[in-house]
């Protein structure tokens, strides 16, 4: 960014890229943490990121009333235009998959002590691929860096595959052990809000090929909101 | 955009000055009918050059080479043989400064008509309502033109170009000297007067462009670099430097 006739444009508008890495983190944050609480069995944990889930909004729409301020103030145009646009709509898909985490959060409270699944070790995994994926997704569009964009909606098989097993997996252990049902469908709710958290990630890279090319582009998914249960 | 929609023409139109300090170099556009065609860009890039080509004010001014070809609908508007009086009656200019005569609002009005012979009362109320004047000045018809604000002398300036029935309005900063609420009562005029009439507009700044325009036409130095569909020019240019311009990186 440039100094000179457009500098207070410019510092507001990295302040507000800032901000999207800042909500990105605490989304970030809440999946990981949400899924280690669920593994761990800890109560405490989920109950925490239950309730910051809070902040994560509280966060979205300080982000949304800043940009709505610069837009109003500052009338940007083209690519700077493009950016804020992108900066509203990013902060709403990080918020909703703050959610997602606040759910997990949720469930691992209901399940409260009942022993795990078997199937569990795979949520890990897809958790850590989905927050890798958002780390690398909200860095690719505060860079402007479209090849990384483009390049990151590939890994979400990886999370639909894991998904995809996981979803066989208890759906075999429900019909072995009928006292499993309960726990297992809340396990499938688990893994349903990580598949669409990363599925998240894909509109943000969606949102960042937009802010650069000016272009709206939709990568090929394995499903979509239909697919929500 | 739709070819047969074109009401003037420009092709290979090349202009350079005695003086050298400001040119067109081979411009071609076509300006379509019932829209507002904005001409935008730093100073000294050729907008009011353009817009003077138009209706051939720079037959005015000392001009030492001029080339290519401007068409309004089959007219020729360079050719020598062109009347030039009936040329400016179909191409009507408002400047950035209004230059209301010294003489009474309805006077202002009826003047340029009586030199044209033409005799229709209806005109002065007619033009005076399309520029969103009328309802300000029908109690005070016969107060010199100079005790209205600059808003109102300016709109009363594109009254007069109104009461002769142009094709084409050629506004060259028409609000530049306006506060925003007059500002704001000329745009709206434009986007009335659109349905009628052919509109040229330089604007004032990058933002009344992007408010205006229906088709955006971003000039530099002579040149013109971009020329679009304004909801796209201002949100999607392809142009680096057009880009940068409507960014605020430059001006």
């Amino acid at each position: 960014m440039t100094n000179g006739p457009r500098a207070t444009l410019d510092r507001k508008m990295q302040e507000r890229l800032d901000s999207i890495l800042v909500l990105g983190s605490m989304v970030e944050q809440a999946i990981t943490g949400s899924v280690r609480a669920l593994k761990d069995r800890d109560l405490n944990a989920a109950q925490e990121i239950y309730d910051n889930d809070r902040a994560i909004n509280n966060k979205r729409y300080e982000i949304e009333e800043q940009t709505l301020s610069i837009v109003a103030t500052q009338q940007p145009m083209a690519r700077d235009l493009r950016i804020l646009s992108s900066v509203l709509d990013i902060a709403g898909e990080l918020e909703r998959m703050g959610d997602y985490a606040k759910g997990i959060a949720r469930i691992t409270i209901r399940l409260g002590k009942e022993a795990p699944l078997k199937a569990l070790h795979r949520i890990p995994k897809m958790a850590d691929l989905t927050a890798d994926m958002l780390h690398r997704a909200v860095g690719s569009f505060v860079e402007l860096d479209e090849e990384t964009a483009r390049a990151i909606p590939d890994e979400d098989d990886k999370v639909d595959e894991l998904y995809n097993a996981l979803y066989r997996e208890i759906l075999d252990i429900m019909f072995e052990d009928r006292s499993t049902v309960d726990r297992a469908t809340f396990h499938l709710w688990v893994s349903h809000n990580l598949e669409r958290a990363a599925d998240r990630v894909t509109n943000i890279c969606e949102r960042t090929v937009f802010t650069v090319t000016g272009n709206h582009i939709e990568f090929d998914r394995s499903d979509d909101e239909s697919g929500e249960f | 955009m739709n070819k047969n929609n074109q009401k003037i023409t420009i092709q290979n139109l090349i202009l350079h000055y005695s003086d050298g300090t400001e040119s067109l170099q081979d411009i071609s556009l076509d300006i379509p009918a019932h829209a507002i065609t904005v001409i935008f860009g730093p100073a000294g890039g050729g907008k009011s050059s353009l817009l003077r080509v138009l209706n051939r004010l720079n037959d005015l001014v000392d001009v030492v080479k001029l080339e290519g070809e401007v068409y309004l609908d089959d007219l020729d508007v360079l050719s020598p043989k062109t009347d030039v009086i009936a040329l400016r009656r179909r191409v009507g200019m408002v400047f950035a400064r209004p230059v209301v005569l010294p003489m009474s609002i309805q006077e202002n009005i009826t003047y340029g008509l009586e030199i044209a012979g033409i005799k229709d009362d209806q005109r002065l109320e007619d033009s005076l309502e399309k520029a969103a004047l009328w309802e300000e000045v029908k109690d005070r018809l016969d107060d010199p033109a100079v005790t209205l604000s600059g808003g109102q002398q300016q709109r009363l300036c594109l009254a007069r170009v109104l009461a002769l029935e142009p094709e084409v309005i050629l506004l060259d900063e028409p609000t530049s000297g306006l506060d925003p609420i007059s500002t704001g009562k000329v745009e709206e005029s434009l986007q009335a007067l659109k349905e009628d009439y052919t509109i040229v507009l330089v604007p004032h700044s990058v933002q009344q462009a992007a408010r205006t325009a229906d088709y955006a036409a971003f000039f530099l130095q002579g040149k013109l670099i971009e020329y679009a569909p304004g909801n796209l020019l201002f949100t999607n240019p392809q142009d680096q430097r057009t880009q940068d311009y409507v960014e605020g990186r430059f001006g």
